[in-house]
């Protein structure tokens, strides 16, 4: 790991800072429904399209009106993804003779889409159209990044209103959300995109001779729109196969940074959303403190475990550049770690580098983060609601516990029932996990899928697990996943990962909205200290750690170990 | 509860399609329009032409095998018993093996020996045995282009500095000194040396 790598990672935490306030109090105004500097444009088309669809922008809905909306929406949207999957060989805009896509392959693609997961068992240059992808995963890719935003600020009013009975209205939240915040930032950064080199056409693919005399056809199309939201809105999915790691997706070092700051810009600035909904900043900095936290731990880890290279590569191999398999030259192997870990502390899930091949204990890295439940700072408004519930909630409730008080957060009382909701969330995304990483691993099905042998195909079927779970979407994709077994499996991990999340939280978030505000005391437990913030990364990674070490353990450690003996598989 | 869910279920149809006007039909039309219009050479694949022919994109790697060319990385794009070389546009992706994988370590051994019949016994910049995440990487260090100099300079006729001088054309240094890596172009480099890059500095 070299100065220009520290460089990297120093401009790009700048840059964020920068950034937060920025884009935070932008996103509150913009739920909040005041003026915004882009109103004079949208707010006619925003006026429309409530006229159109029948949305009274002036009505509130309680916690069970907004989650059936939420849940409605992904329902229609599920099946009209499905249907264009399905039917995608006889629609227009099929430039490149794309065949049908299974039912099995594309219920999984569904909703994976619809659920900002962007797993992906099909490669995206011979398998879906222009349309599909344009037409029918894009959308998704917008309309799930604001379904995240959405449910996230719903919460956040939950939290912080007095004795109220609703949370906002969901299709206003949602509307916003793509119009105001996703639509914009995308335009201005797929603009650069093809300025650094990311075709944007509908033209067909092109077939060349190369020097040598063989042909070559160049998988082209409108790459640039869909690699905007793709990072943006947290979800991942590639236009072609080799995602981020492709040069027509990612040409340059610029683009890769643009990248970078794309992934982890939403979830940044939504702290200071929320600390400006708390009405006081630094109950956001401490969220935000405790993510990067965890987030610059892991990124320093990777980063240097990478550019160290693979010691069982031959003697005579020069590895000066690090551990370069399933690397590109262009980015080098610290900075792809990098990526690594920011692409897995969100829910996005695309790649530069093949998570297969990163070395043992760094492959760990990006695991730990999905199984933490991605709240370093996480997917965009997912990462907000995980941390605010798996991570506050249980903190203050803990910190309770320890002095004999009844816990307060943003001086309501956590109570019974929250804790409920709260550890409904942490034990769905282990059940999910675990469960169906054990089916897997013992059937003749799941056994199938691995590519690699030894304690490293067990980590392709958990990393595959934690990954839909987690609404991730990147893969050690040595994992060969388009079979109806994993296609459905995956299918069901993505839903409960991502509903078995919403539901509780948005329960938890109307129960709140409910409770009166009480006064702080002597004894309430600050929520703005550096105190509170080291408890916040001590129960996240604790939870994390007890719940997943055994799996761990027989996965990327157990290889390390192997691989310090010296032996291969 | 039914007559609510019905009440809802006409937002969620009517607004999904026209977000899908808007973010699937609006979003990419401006992308492609503005892309179209102020960078037509990157929005349509940065395509190289020679003579009135295109032989290739500046981002998308070749295979080379040829002595009196630069090599690139090993590639797993499509690689089958018919194009055993990848660099196949239409399959890219890594070969997935893992850090303890014996079929790794044995295809990295077999590029070593492949490399050193070829140039000569120096140690081998790893990129040159590694195959990249795209199995598509159009650039090499240059520590790689170094690696291989007397090679081609010897297949053709010309003095290593002559050929040095030819790859210092084609490496680029990272933006602002640490954006990216030092890299070397192939396909640019290569094209170069066989005279028919006319435009590129």
């Amino acid at each position: 790991m070299s100065m220009p790598d520290f460089l990297t990672f120093a401009a790009l935490l700048a840059a964020l800072l920068l950034a937060t306030p920025i884009l935070g109090g932008y996103m509150y105004r913009v739920f909040e429904g005041e003026r915004t500097v882009f109103s004079p444009v949208l707010r006619p088309v925003e006026r429309a399209m409530y006229r159109i669809a029948g949305v009274d922008e002036t009505v509130e809905q309680g916690w069970k009106g907004y989650t059936v909306s939420v849940l409605l929406l992904a329902l229609v949207s599920i099946l009209a993804v499905y249907a264009i999957l399905r039917l995608q060989a006889g629609l227009p805009l099929n430039a490149n003779s794309a065949p049908a896509m299974s039912p099995d392959l594309s219920f999984n693609t569904a909703i994976s889409f619809v659920t900002n997961t962007n797993w992906q068992n099909y490669s995206g240059e011979v398998a879906a159209s222009n349309l599909a992808q344009a037409g029918g995963l894009v959308v998704q890719m917008f309309v799930s990044a604001a379904m995240g935003l959405a449910v996230a600020i719903a919460l956040v009013r939950g939290l912080v209103r007095r004795s109220a009975s609703t949370l906002g209205n969901f299709w206003v939240d949602v509307t916003r959300g793509v119009l105001y915040i996703l639509l914009p930032i995308s335009i201005v950064a797929a603009v650069i995109l093809v300025w650094q080199g990311v075709p944007q056409t509908l033209n067909a693919p092109s077939t060349i001779t190369t020097l040598q005399g063989a042909h070559q056809t160049l998988s082209i199309g409108p790459i640039a729109s869909q690699e905007a939201i793709k990072e943006l809105g947290n979800n991942g999915g590639g236009f072609l196969n080799a995602n981020s790691g492709h040069p027509f997706e990612n040409p340059t070092g610029l683009s890769n940074f643009l990248e970078m700051f794309l992934i982890l810009l939403a979830p940044f600035a939504l702290t200071y959303t929320f600390g400006r909904y708390a009405g006081k900043q630094r109950q956001g900095w401490v969220l935000l403190g405790a993510m990067a936290f965890i987030f610059v731990v892991g990124a320093i880890f990777l980063m240097h475990v990478e550019a160290n290279g693979n010691q069982l590569f031959p003697a005579g191999v020069d590895q000066a550049l690090g551990n370069m398999e399933g690397k590109e030259v262009r980015f080098g192997s610290a900075v792809s770690g990098l990526f690594a870990t920011i692409t897995t502390d969100t829910s996005t899930g695309a790649v530069i580098a093949m998570h297969d091949s990163l070395t043992p204990i760094g492959g760990l890295v990006p695991l730990f983060n999905l199984i933490l439940g991605e709240i370093s700072p996480g997917g965009i408004g997912a990462g907000l609601y995980g941390m605010l519930v798996i991570g506050a909630i249980l903190s203050v409730f803990i910190a309770g516990l320890m002095v004999g008080r009844t816990p307060e957060y943003l001086g309501k009382k956590v109570e019974s029932y929250e804790m409920k909701m709260a550890m409904l969330t942490v034990l769905v995304l282990a059940v999910s996990i675990l469960g169906f990483a054990a089916v897997a691993t013992a059937t003749q099905p799941g056994q199938a899928g691995p590519l690699n042998a030894g304690p490293h195909g067990f980590s392709e079927i958990l990393y595959a697990f934690a990954s839909q779970t987690a609404n991730n979407g990147s893969a050690f994709a040595g994992l060969t996943g388009n079979t109806p077994f994993y296609n459905v499996l995956g299918g069901i991990a993505m839903l409960i990962g991502r509903f078995g999340m919403i539901i509780p939280i948005l329960a938890l978030a109307g129960s709140m909205a409910a409770k009166r505000r009480v006064a702080p005391s002597l004894g309430t437990f600050p929520t703005t200290g550096v105190i509170f913030g080291v408890l916040l990364v001590g129960v996240v990674v604790i939870v994390g750690a007890l719940t997943f070490f055994p799996a761990l353990a027989l996965g990327p450690i157990v290889e390390q170990l192997l691989q310090n003996a010296g032996k291969v598989f | 509860m039914r007559t609510f869910v019905t009440q809802q279920l006409r937002p969620a149809i009517l607004l999904l399609l026209l977000l899908t006007l808007v973010t699937g039909v609006a979003y990419p039309g401006i992308v492609t329009a503005i892309g179209q219009f102020a960078f037509p050479s990157q929005a349509n694949g940065s395509f190289i032409t020679v003579n009135g022919t295109e032989v290739g994109s500046s981002l998308i790697g070749q295979a080379f095998d040829q002595p009196n060319y630069f090599w690139g990385r090993p590639s797993n794009a499509g690689v089958t018993p018919s194009n055993p070389a990848g660099y196949d546009g239409t399959a890219s992706g890594g070969s997935n093996l893992g850090p303890t994988s014996k079929a790794l370590i044995d295809r990295i051994t077999a590029s070593v020996d492949q490399l050193r019949q070829a140039n000569g016994n120096a140690p081998i910049p790893v990129d040159l045995v590694t195959s990249s995440a795209s199995g598509l990487d159009p650039d090499i260090s240059p520590a790689a282009a170094d690696y291989q100099v007397a090679r081609v300079a010897a297949a053709r006729g010309m003095t290593p500095d002559a050929v040095r001088a030819v790859v210092a054309r084609h490496t680029t240094q990272p933006l602002f000194g640490f954006l990216g890596e030092p890299i070397v172009n192939v396909l640019e480099l290569n094209l170069d040396l066989d005279g028919l890059l006319t435009t590129k500095s």
